[in-house]
């Protein structure tokens, strides 16, 4: 067995026969020409062939991958027809007096370069569309049309790169997986591989030897492996993984779409944790319904110095726009504990999970939780936002964290500046805002509960120390009884109740939090669809 | 002679789908339509030109509209603009 390594840009394992893809070779002649006029016809009518080619290629390509990756044939159709192409290839013909293939070679070259050189790795991915209608140009011209060979068996493609009209010329259930040695997660076979559901391998180190041709191998679009040959062990580990990915793929197409609610109506908000920008897709991509936790400490971790309002106004908004009106929950910063930055000067703590964290740092350094409170009130005019604040024990800081909102708010309304409608809410973390939830429930619109954080105070267990964990019970009668107590003084209070924490996504508890009347339940944007089943599947 | 300006909201700025678009809908007009990126200008009818500019997200852009059906190609590119980028 052999194993080589690439870029993924697609997830999805495929098993199949190798089969190593080469274009044809395109030399092109120049040669003088008597009658220019003559040549200049020719082209044109190559051209018009190509169009009419690139017309059946959109119509295969509507029907096998979809609309929006049809239009790329149509890009090529108006490449095809640009002035500048088009006159700089006749006036080439006209003055030089060469034949139209060289005229066609030349003039693409140019025009490939000019998007080269650009500073924009999509833009100088269109180099490839540049060349890729050069080609067929010639191919027409000089008659050694480029097709791809007819493949009896679905197959794994390798080859050095592919244009997206080769892509497409492939039946689409004849092809297993790609591999290119070149490409890029923005080459159009990267987003048709996406598009097709297949497993895509780019800047992958193979050989492009047409002995692999026909041999077995293996794509790990997880890891970007690729196994030639693989042995035994690997070929049932692959197999495995294999079933797994096809059955969670499955699960997620039924769950897609569907409401979170229980065979007796309940319905339960399915929301998502996460922890940067770029997790957003995840969300999107696995259903979740809104964003129960955004933890922000990502902003203000690794690096030198506090973030300013602006750039964490462009990530919030930015998240908030994506989510397209459905609810964002933000954290306000919980650095401290177990997540240190330099800059804030902290100091060293003989116990710092029970130390100077979270609101406790904000409520006594006000200026860094005014810049991230105004952040947030200025990106909730582009959506729907709620804020929510770590570590409360005393409805008193609750009070002062209001007088601080209705400040940044007053600011804001002086200033011109829009902002929307925004909940606010505070983790229950610690047994006291469990013990005074009722008073607090009074202060606030929501509770989330940090089950971690919960459950290591409540049973005094340290979470990192190891020796512990055999009676680091989260399932402890305890906790869920502060679950319990938390939930109902919500409601009494007419707030709403969720989870945010890992016992969120324990789906053995899921059907208790449902008894207890809990609201919400935001996990790991994975564990969705899942969890949208056990619920489904609850009473 | 007309013009507007417009600030890019598309994530991707200008890119190979929208200059298509826009190259066609610029295509129906007779006046002449320049494409301003402010570093450089392009004939909005030219889709190698009008890609090449390169325009991203966040750039304002300038619109030129001059010929005698002007008005019309203004409102279009207009619209075309605000609902495709």
């Amino acid at each position: 067995m052999e194993t080589r390594q690439g870029k993924s840009v697609f997830a999805g394992v495929a098993i199949g026969k190798l089969f190593v893809y080469k274009k044809a070779a395109q030399v092109v002649e120049k040669y003088a020409i008597d009658d220019p006029q003559a040549e200049i016809a020719r082209y044109m009518a190559a051209k018009e062939k190509a169009v009419e080619q690139l017309a059946l290629l959109k119509e295969k390509t509507m029907r096998d991958v979809g609309e929006a990756e049809a239009e790329i044939f149509e890009a090529h159709q108006m490449l095809l027809e640009d002035l500048d192409f088009v006159e700089g290839i006749t006036g080439m013909i006209e003055q030089d007096k060469v034949n139209a293939e060289y005229a066609v070679f030349v003039t693409g070259e140019q025009c490939a370069a000019i998007f080269l050189s650009m500073d924009d790795d999509y833009m100088r991915g269109r180099a490839a569309d540049i060349n890729d209608i050069s080609s067929r140009l010639i191919a027409i011209l000089s008659g050694t049309q480029v097709s791809a060979e007819a493949m009896p068996e679905p197959v794994i493609i390798l080859a050095e790169d592919l244009a997206p009209s080769e892509t497409v010329q492939f039946e689409k259930d004849k092809i297993l997986a790609l591999v290119t040695q070149k490409g890029s997660a923005n080459s159009h076979t990267a987003i048709l591989a996406r598009m097709m559901n297949i497993p895509c391998i780019v800047t992958a180190d193979i050989d492009l030897d047409t002995s692999l041709s026909g041999k077995m191998g293996i794509v790990d679009g997880f890891t970007g492996n690729i196994h030639i040959e693989p042995d035994e062990v690997t070929m049932a580990v692959m197999q495995e993984k294999k079933k797994r990915e096809e059955e969670r793929k499955l699960l997620l197409q039924s769950l897609k779409g569907l409401p979170t609610v229980t065979k007796s109506g309940k319905h339960v908000h399915l929301y998502a944790n996460i922890g940067s920008e770029e997790d957003v897709d995840a969300v999107l991509e696995n259903d979740s319904e809104g964003i129960g936790l955004f933890r922000s400490e990502f902003l203000y971790l690794g690096r030198d110095d506090y973030p300013t309002e602006e750039e964490q106004f462009q990530v919030y908004k930015n998240v908030i726009s994506k989510m397209n009106g459905k609810k964002v929950i933000i954290r306000t910063l919980d650095i401290g504990a177990d997540k240190q930055a330099d800059y804030f000067k902290i100091p060293k703590e003989e116990n710092p999970a029970m130390g100077y964290r979270a609101i406790r740092i904000c409520l006594g350094r006000v200026d860094v939780f005014k810049t991230q409170l105004r952040a947030i009130y200025r990106a909730s005019a582009y959506g729907t936002a709620s804020i929510m604040f770590p570590m409360i024990i005393s409805v008193s800081e609750v009070k002062r964290i209001k007088e601080i909102v209705e400040e940044v708010k007053a600011e804001l309304t002086q200033a011109d500046i829009p902002f929307g409608d925004v909940e606010l809410g505070i983790m229950v973390e610690t047994p006291a805002a469990v013990m005074i939830a009722d008073m607090l429930a009074a202060e606030v619109d929501f509770f989330s509960i940090g089950t971690n954080d919960l459950t290591q105070y409540t049973l005094a267990i340290d979470r990192q120390n190891q020796s512990l964990d055999n009676i680091y019970d989260p399932h402890h009668e305890a906790v869920l009884r502060m679950i319990q107590r938390t939930v109902e003084c919500a409601h009494v209070h007419g707030a709403w109740c969720g989870i945010c924490g890992e016992l969120g996504a324990d789906m053995e508890l899921t059907r208790r939090f449902i008894q207890m009347g809990i609201d919400e339940l935001s996990v790991s944007p994975v564990f969705t669809l899942e969890l949208r089943k056990k619920i489904r599947e609850t009473e | 002679m007309k013009e507007f300006k417009y600030v890019v909201q598309d994530e991707l700025g200008i890119h190979a789908r929208p200059a298509g678009l826009l190259v066609k809908e610029a295509a129906k007009f007779k006046c002449a339509i320049t494409l301003d990126s402010g570093v450089k200008k392009a004939d909005a009818k030219r889709i190698m030109a009008v890609m090449s500019l390169g325009v991203k997200k966040g750039v304002e852009v300038t619109l030129t509209f001059d010929g005698e059906d002007e008005d019309a190609a203004f409102a279009a590119i207009e619209t075309f603009f605000k609902e495709n980028l």
